[in-house]
């Protein structure tokens, strides 16, 4: 029928950019192209550098926004009044949520680099990624904490519980998976924007780990997209290589994330 | 203190942190907001806004015209939109209302895989595998705003899906067993019962698709070819074109900070900031609504 026309249109290429990027970056993967440094101005050696950078940006990232985005889905569903206050914030997460990367990236040179003096630094990338990604772990968090039964809650409190203890021992694991499947689901969005480390963290040929928060990185995205456009004679097959450990590790928290929401849906108590 | 008072403490404790947590929400768009005027405010008072909004982008030469970058950015971003609102709501219609199950299994996960690629990913291949195949269509090069339209309209398609998923899934079963009670095919109850139901969440998720589209950067940077003319014609379609975001991101790196062309970059931040806050204050608008009215959008 018409539609499932749309519907393949729409999922082939998919399969199409998925498979051409496995196809012709398999070929430059080796055990010294994960794990070798860079050599010869990146057009030879591995790109360890670019994927230790890039996980210790997620990491920052998981850090400084699990807790204040938790926090605001858990002040959003168990304690907020409908009341203008809690309009704004709602306002303000689809306002965070929709600003432009290049934008984050902009601002995170001015206040990270520049106004708080930490530099082209792990920090100030990794503030700025916890930035962006915090509207996506606060709608998601707070989605899975209304999904749990308001019974739970009342339960608690008429055991005696306190509105905290309430959360923190019953409402709280149990919206644990939704919870992880939605920072998972930013920290991947983190993992592959180039943009916000475009001004703050990223360097191109720095063929060395990082030493501390302060020091700049290699990042797998920003990598990618130098080597394919500013460096002239690089080797194809380290361009699609490139590409390939960038789609494997996205792919990968992706299909994490799924399975966790998946098998949690069904041991579900509710 | 005794132990119900010292309760009393710890739980108004939590519960200003957890606030304070959720109104910095508010305190980061009001700092951001404040930092880009900050630095974009000087453009205006340096360059004059007949320079400002005039038609040649040679910043070196203190020729500051945004008029090619703002249409770029318009026609970019309209032309992504033409291709990804039918082909997201035909999808999102196919999969929600016709679609068997095993296709709902596979269409979904394939449509989240899409939502996390990465843009620069996208870029890559857009460059290396899309624009050759533009080229070889006869254009005159394969960096086209087509090609970035193109991209940009898969990169908005998630959202589009799965917003207008959820609005379909929102109008109450009720509405499609009356139609077909009526004596309505399928297709007739889907397209005009349960699509008109669904249609200011559906708009919702246009908006929110254009919203995306008007702020992606590094997959347009690297296929459209980044020049900076007036896509005046209708062949511009088919020829490079630059947009705000992508100015930003290719000149940021170049420029001297306090220079008048670092206070015009920021200007032009403010321009996207507003034109997104904009479009996701309409959207919001209807999303709010949607809470309080519940039943029936």
């Amino acid at each position: 029928m018409l539609l499932s026309i749309a519907a393949l249109v729409v999922v082939v290429p998919i399969l199409v950019v998925i498979a051409t990027i496995v196809v012709r970056g398999l070929a430059a993967i080796s055990w010294e192209f994960l794990f070798g440094m860079p050599r010869d101005g990146m057009k030879a050696g591995g790109i360890f550098p670019a994927i230790v950078g890039t996980i210790l940006l997620v990491l920052g990232t998981a850090v400084a926004a699990i807790p204040i985005g938790v926090g605001g889905a858990i002040y959003l569903s168990e304690y907020a009044r409908d009341n203008a206050f809690t309009r704004s914030i709602r306002l303000a997460i689809v306002n965070l949520a929709g600003i432009p990367s290049v934008v984050y990236g902009l601002f995170g040179l001015g206040m990270f680099v520049l106004f708080l003096r930490f530099g082209t630094s792990i920090l100030a990338g990794a503030l700025t990624l916890a930035i962006m990604t915090l509207p996506i772990v606060i709608s998601t968090s707070e989605e899975a904490l209304l999904s749990v039964p308001t019974e739970f809650r009342t339960v608690s409190a008429s055991l005696g519980g306190t509105r905290w203890q309430g959360i923190s021992r019953i409402v709280l694991p149990q919206a644990l998976p939704g919870i992880i499947t939605g920072v998972i689901l930013g920290l991947l969005r983190a993992a592959g924007e180039t943009a916000p480390i475009l001004f703050t963290v990223a360097a191109f040929y720095l063929p060395r780990l990082p030493r501390s928060v302060f020091d700049q990185t290699m990042a797998l995205p920003y990598h990618l997209y130098v080597i394919s456009t500013q460096v002239p004679g690089m080797p194809l097959s380290i361009q699609y290589g490139t590409a390939l450990v960038l789609l494997v590790l996205v792919l990968s928290l992706n299909l994490t994330a799924t399975l966790i929401r998946s098998y949690y849906r069904r041991r579900r108590q509710w | 203190m005794n132990q119900s008072q010292r309760k009393g403490l710890s739980e108004f404790f939590l519960e200003s942190l957890v606030r304070i947590a959720g109104f910095s929400t508010v305190g980061f768009v009001i700092l951001i907001f404040l930092y880009l005027l900050q630095q974009g405010v000087p453009a205006f008072v340096r360059v004059s806004p007949a320079n400002l909004f005039g038609k040649s982008w040679y910043p070196t030469l203190n020729s500051f015209g945004t008029l090619p970058l703002i249409l770029g950015s318009i026609l970019v971003t309209l032309t992504a939109m033409i291709i990804a609102v039918p082909l997201g709501v035909a999808t999102a219609v196919f999969v929600r209302e016709i679609a068997p199950n095993w296709a709902r299994e596979i269409l979904k996960p394939m449509i989240e895989v899409l939502a996390g690629i990465p843009s620069v990913l996208l870029g890559f291949f857009g460059m290396l595998l899309l624009s050759p195949v533009i080229y070889r269509l006869g254009a005159p090069t394969g960096l086209t705003a087509f090609t970035g339209a193109l991209l940009l309209a898969y990169m908005s398609l998630p959202t589009i899906i799965s917003v207008a998923e959820d609005a379909l899934d929102a109008v109450p079963k009720s509405y499609r067993d009356a139609g077909l009670a009526m004596g309505a095919t399928q297709w007739q109850t889907v397209w005009r019962v349960v699509v008109p139901a669904a249609r200011s969440g559906i708009i919702t998720a246009i908006m929110l698709g254009l919203g995306r589209a008007i702020g992606e950067t590094m997959a347009v940077m690297m296929v459209t070819g980044n020049a900076a003319r007036m896509p005046l014609t209708p062949n511009s379609l088919f020829s490079p074109a630059r947009t705000m975001t992508a100015t930003i991101a290719a000149e940021m790196g170049e420029v001297a900070r306090g220079s008048t062309h670092y206070h015009v970059l920021f200007g032009i931040a403010i321009i996207l900031f507003v034109l997104t806050f904009l479009i996701n204050l309409t959207a919001a608008q209807s999303l709010f609504q949607k809470r309080r009215k519940g039943g029936l959008r």
